[in-house]
């Protein structure tokens, strides 16, 4: 007890924190890759996973294991440092943006004045990571995927962050704490259903996922830029991705779909993560629902979409949001 | 701008119907079958191997070890041999043989028999480690199916 007293309680709390969050990252991509692999079945009108546990619900963990047991493959020539690097880049960043996100009234490792900022900060990380993996990897098809990674993120990271500007004009705050309190009476989703399609829309090129997912397209770019990694490197950009899914959801929820508000319940401030895991997961399931209804556009669509409809779009939004705020 | 604004229209309408189209698909059936667990049953037209047809009033093969199928098969893949016991007036069958490695399954030896009585059987699940495995003794699946 005595060693514990000499640590300051707030480095305590961190410590428990992280440790809660980082298993709690590695259980979402379990159970989201899992998810996905079962709705694409069903879509497909096929099983999905059936043979590993009942319904093939150990498959991931299983998978996890094979991953683990892998070579870590360096091919010749490439840029090693940049290589091994790149992996712990897109996981690492993606830690972070959990530790500011209110998970209920109380449920939160640390209330920045400033969270939004740094979650959009933490998410733009995330690029570089593809980039340098990309150019690491000494393959025309890696560099082709990072590049379009990079092209797509710069676009789309502008409505993203207009759409964010919208709600924050409305609360003058960017803790999100505050922002999700804002919301007690009424969700942003009915006040700014412009911003919230366009953050949903954006949201997904973020997180390179279909039918945005340009930079690992595997019809053209075998695997973009992950073409050269195996095993555990692999899958760390794997998680990097799931994280980054969780993340947007998790964003979108407390911007406008009123975080952990919901029906009454018995110890709320704690237990509003239930109201908020549904909403993230219904955003998820939505997410995955368009992997597998849509096909994949092709570059040109993707930047006139953005610069086309989403940037002008949220400016207008911001403008009418701003001059309402102002009445 | 007119054009600016219905592209968006009929693009976003597209959208929520494919979503649609996938969410009424992700609670739709299986349609595919789960192979080692289940199996199909296999349509009558299937082409597998040749079998003696089991006549089920004399419970026996209708061959009469004429030797056409062997001679008409084009890949030499049949062999049959019939000798006459004794006190008995035709002879009867002791040795058939096919050799399924060289089979094309032609079905020349059904067409050509004067009896009829050669069929395809329904087997599809053949696969082995030697060649030796695929010299099927059809006489000896007939005896098998008799009991």
């Amino acid at each position: 007890m005595e060693t514990i007293s000499i640590l300051p309680p707030e480095l305590i709390r961190m410590v428990i924190a992280a440790v809660i969050i980082i298993s709690f990252l590695f259980l979402n991509a379990i159970m989201m890759g899992y998810a996905e692999r079962k709705i694409a079945g069903h879509v497909q009108r096929r099983p999905g996973p059936m043979e590993v546990g009942s319904h093939g619900i150990l498959q991931m963990i299983i998978d996890g294991v094979k991953l683990v047991g892998k070579e870590l493959l360096i091919p010749f020539n490439v840029d090693r440092t940049l290589f091994r690097v790149a992996p712990l880049l897109s996981f690492t960043p993606v830690i972070l943006p959990l530790l500011v996100i209110p998970f209920s009234e109380k449920l939160q490792a640390r209330d920045l004045n400033l969270g939004l900022i740094f979650i959009v900060t933490m998410g733009s990380v995330n690029v570089m990571a593809l980039l340098v993996g990309g150019w690491g990897s000494n393959n025309k098809y890696s560099m082709f995927g990072a590049m379009r990674a990079v092209a797509q993120a710069i676009a789309y990271e502008i409505p993203i962050l207009l759409s964010m500007l919208a709600v924050i004009f409305m609360c003058n705050t960017f803790s999100l704490k505050e922002i999700v309190g804002a919301q007690q009476n009424i969700w942003f989703v009915f006040l700014q259903p412009v911003a919230f399609l366009i953050y949903v829309v954006a949201g997904l090129a973020e997180t390179n996922r279909a039918p945005f997912d340009l930079p690992e397209a595997e019809s053209e770019l075998t695997a973009g830029f992950h073409t050269e990694y195996s095993g555990m490197g692999f899958s760390l950009f794997f998680l990097g991705e799931y994280t980054n899914m969780f993340i947007v959801a998790s964003v979108a929820t407390v911007l406008f779909l009123g975080g952990w508000h919901g029906p009454h319940l018995p110890y709320g401030e704690y237990l509003g993560v239930v109201w908020f895991f549904l909403k993230v997961y219904l955003l998820l399931f939505l997410m995955i629902m368009v992997r597998w209804t849509y096909p994949r556009v092709r570059f040109d669509q993707l930047l006139n979409f953005a610069w086309k409809y989403l940037v002008p779009f949220s400016l207008v939004n911001l403008l009418i949001t701003a001059v309402v705020v102002k009445l | 701008m007119k054009r600016y604004f219905s592209e968006l229209y009929t693009g976003g309408k597209s959208l929520v119907e494919g979503l649609g189209v996938t969410m009424k698909a992700l609670f739709m059936p299986i349609v595919t079958v789960q192979y080692p667990r289940e199996e199909i049953d296999i349509t009558p037209n299937y082409r597998g191997h040749i079998d003696l047809i089991l006549d089920p009033e004399k419970n026996t093969y209708l061959c009469i070890s004429c030797g056409m199928c062997e001679k008409s098969c084009p890949s030499d893949c049949i062999k049959v041999n019939g000798e006459k016991m004794e006190g008995e007036k035709k002879k009867s069958l002791v040795l058939f043989e096919l050799d399924f490695t060289k089979c094309s399954l032609c079905g020349t030896c059904v067409e050509v028999c004067p009896k009829n009585a050669l069929e395809y059987s329904q087997e599809y699940n053949l696969a082995a480690f030697t060649k030796e495995a695929f010299h099927f003794d059809i006489l000896k699946r007939l005896e098998e199916r008799r009991i």
